[in-house]
């Protein structure tokens, strides 16, 4: 038997226990505590596990990584803004903006616009929660694997060998020649076929979402409209669509940021070669691969730049939520 | 305004929505969806048949060249897979690292969102939009100075790391889900267990916590999949250190990266690899579903 499987045993019971515990004991501690001020002490008391994770492992290193982009490669050189410097002044790095972009507008584009589509038209048929498993389903499994997956898809012999991958063989039975498209970097084309892949599993997402919402509009409605006289195109456009662009608006910006942080994709299909690099990607390769931690900090910290109009707009639409709540 | 006179100002509309044109749009939906569900199902199945036939076939056709009728069709692969490489032991791996993952956070999470929904303290408010802001925090501004400091603790690979790890990350989404479903139970219960003397640790165990479970089962998915999909915090925390404690992420994404053959294994490993959370995703997919949109629309 793996001998780990006692530690295991012992971490799934023995941590919820130190933590139960932990609870408990607050009221003990508590009763230490004059009575009028126990009210006061109590919730921080609950929330201290929290804030020390957050704290710990997400505020205090992203404070630790905004002074090392400040810093050489070397800890403690100050170098002031030199790695930025180095990034806008790289144009083999600044692809990888160029990348992030692309992947903001078109992976929202394509599962926000596809997402809703799909939504739509499932609404009017009986096997809508047959198509929508297969449209979800890709989101359940890792990016690792579904790289895996299209790697077949993408896959490319040289011409006049028989074509092994799926796309080569659908073009190849309708005459056209082979293409390596996770190579062609004309346009960026391999950044799109990558967010391709990506829109594959998010679509999904965007269509649950999208889809509870438009069942949330009441038929009367719509049917009034029908009754009046209007196509299904006018009920869509004046009607359906007004009423979901407040969820549009919310899914579109989780997609945002996950544009944003894409990694996983890049690094299993193409390890951001052939001009394929992210952010993401290129902050592991500078930090991890060239051991250069001060390019690697100036990356992670311009990813954040990037994603903080988003966490305000996170917020706002959050305030508003508990405004009206 | 009655529906004749409204069509008969605008005749086009008419057109578009007589009896024929309908059947055919009707069509054209059926046909639309039958085509998005095969273009999202070509992908895997291609996937599924090449990785049950032998590593010279993969190199010289194509997948669908095995089908009709179908032919060399073989476990082989799998039986490689869990033979050659350590596939078996990455699965083991994934388990270890995913279970504490997805419990610890739950339980931090649900006293934080007690404390959110039903206590009073100053600051209340801004410290949650603080929480928030931190769901879109990149992973990647952490990686740096938290290796760093494991590697002083002499730490540096082991489990530990990416429990804690994936805990202060999950964090954040898990308070969040918590608390929304939390702050939404009726007031009155808890007024009328304090009345009756019930101290918070009780109304919590007894009241807060059974009423939260749909949303516990959530967040118990979303931590689960997103933990064991997860290829980022293993590849930084494990990768260099201690191989042999790998999740099958990392080591799929190692195969794919070595180039030195062995094709035919990637789709079996990738097959293993997807088992669990397909499982997971079709006996949950309510749940699954219900934390989705519970997330972003309310009510």
């Amino acid at each position: 038997m793996d001998p780990r499987l006692g530690t295991a045993l012992a971490v799934v019971i023995g941590i919820p226990a130190v933590l139960v515990g932990y609870i408990y004991l607050t009221e003990v501690v508590l009763r230490f505590v004059p009575e009028r001020r126990r009210a006061q002490f109590r919730p921080w008391l609950w929330l201290l596990p929290a804030l020390l994770f957050l704290g710990l492992f997400l505020v205090i290193p992203t404070v630790l990584t905004i002074l090392r982009s400040f810093q050489g490669a070397v800890a403690g050189a100050w170098v002031g803004l030199e790695n930025y410097a180095w990034f806008f002044g790289t144009p083999d790095a600044l692809i990888a903006l160029r990348n992030n972009l692309l992947w903001v507008v078109f992976l929202t584009l394509f599962t926000v616009g596809g997402g809703l589509i799909i939504a739509v038209l499932v609404d009017r048929v009986r096997y809508e929660t047959i198509a929508k498993s297969v449209i979800f389903v890709p989101l359940a499994i890792s990016m690792t694997a579904a790289g895996v997956i299209w790697r077949f898809m993408f896959d490319y012999q040289s011409p006049g060998s028989p074509q092994t991958g799926t796309l080569n063989g659908i073009l190849g039975a309708v005459g056209l020649g082979p293409i390596s498209f996770l190579q062609v970097d004309t346009l960026a084309l391999n950044t799109i076929f990558l967010i391709i892949v990506m829109a594959w599993m998010w679509t999904g997402f965007a269509m649950v979402i999208l889809s509870a919402a438009l069942k949330g509009i009441s038929t009367e409605l719509l049917e009034a409209a029908r009754v009046d006289g209007a196509t299904e195109w006018r009920v869509f456009r004046f009607i359906v669509f007004p009423l979901l662009l407040p969820t549009v608006a919310v899914v579109s910006t989780t997609i945002v940021i996950t544009a944003l942080k894409a990694f996983d994709i890049v690094y299993v299909m193409t390890n951001g070669n052939f001009g394929t690099d992210v952010i993401a990607s290129r902050m592991i390769k500078e930090s991890f691969i060239f051991g250069n931690f001060g390019h690697g900090s100036a990356l992670a910290v311009i990813l954040l730049l990037a994603i903080i109009p988003v966490m305000g707009l996170n917020i706002s639409r959050f305030r508003a939520q508990e405004a009206i709540r | 305004m009655t529906a004749s006179s409204t069509a008969a100002q605008l005749p086009a509309e008419r057109v578009a929505s007589g009896r024929l044109p309908r059947f055919f749009s009707r069509f054209g939906v059926h046909l639309v969806l039958a085509v998005l569900m095969i273009i999202w199902l070509l992908p895997t199945i291609g996937l599924l048949v090449n990785s049950l036939r032998s590593s010279s076939d993969i190199a010289s056709s194509g997948w669908w060249t095995a089908l009709f009728p179908p032919k060399g069709l073989t476990l082989d692969s799998y039986a490689k897979v869990l033979a050659e490489t350590d596939i078996a032991s990455g699965f083991i791996n994934s388990l270890f690292i995913t279970i504490p993952a997805t419990i610890i956070p739950i339980f931090v999470a649900a006293f934080a969102a007690y404390a959110f929904s039903w206590m009073n303290f100053p600051g209340r408010n801004l410290l949650f939009v603080a929480i928030v802001g931190l769901l879109v925090v990149p992973l990647q501004t952490t990686f740096i100075p938290i290796l760093q400091t494991f590697g002083q603790l002499g730490f540096a690979g082991e489990f530990l790391t990416v429990w804690l790890a994936h805990t202060g990350y999950g964090l954040p989404f898990a308070i969040y889900l918590l608390r929304n479903f939390m702050g939404s139970l009726p007031k009155e219960v808890f007024e009328s267990a304090y009345i009756d003397g019930a101290s918070p640790v009780t109304a919590f165990f007894r009241l807060a916590l059974p009423m939260t479970v749909p949303a516990i089962a959530a967040l118990a998915i979303f931590q689960f999949l997103f933990v064991w999909n997860d290829l980022l915090v293993a590849l930084i925390y494990l990768g260099a250190v201690r191989p042999e404690n790998l999740p099958m992420t990392v080591q799929i994404a190692n195969l794919v990266n070595s180039q030195g053959g062995g094709w035919e294994l990637l789709g079996p490993a990738a097959f293993i690899s997807m088992a669990l959370p397909l499982v997971v995703f079709f006996a949950l997919q309510r749940y699954f579903v219900r934390g989705i949109t519970g997330g972003a629309v309310k009510g």
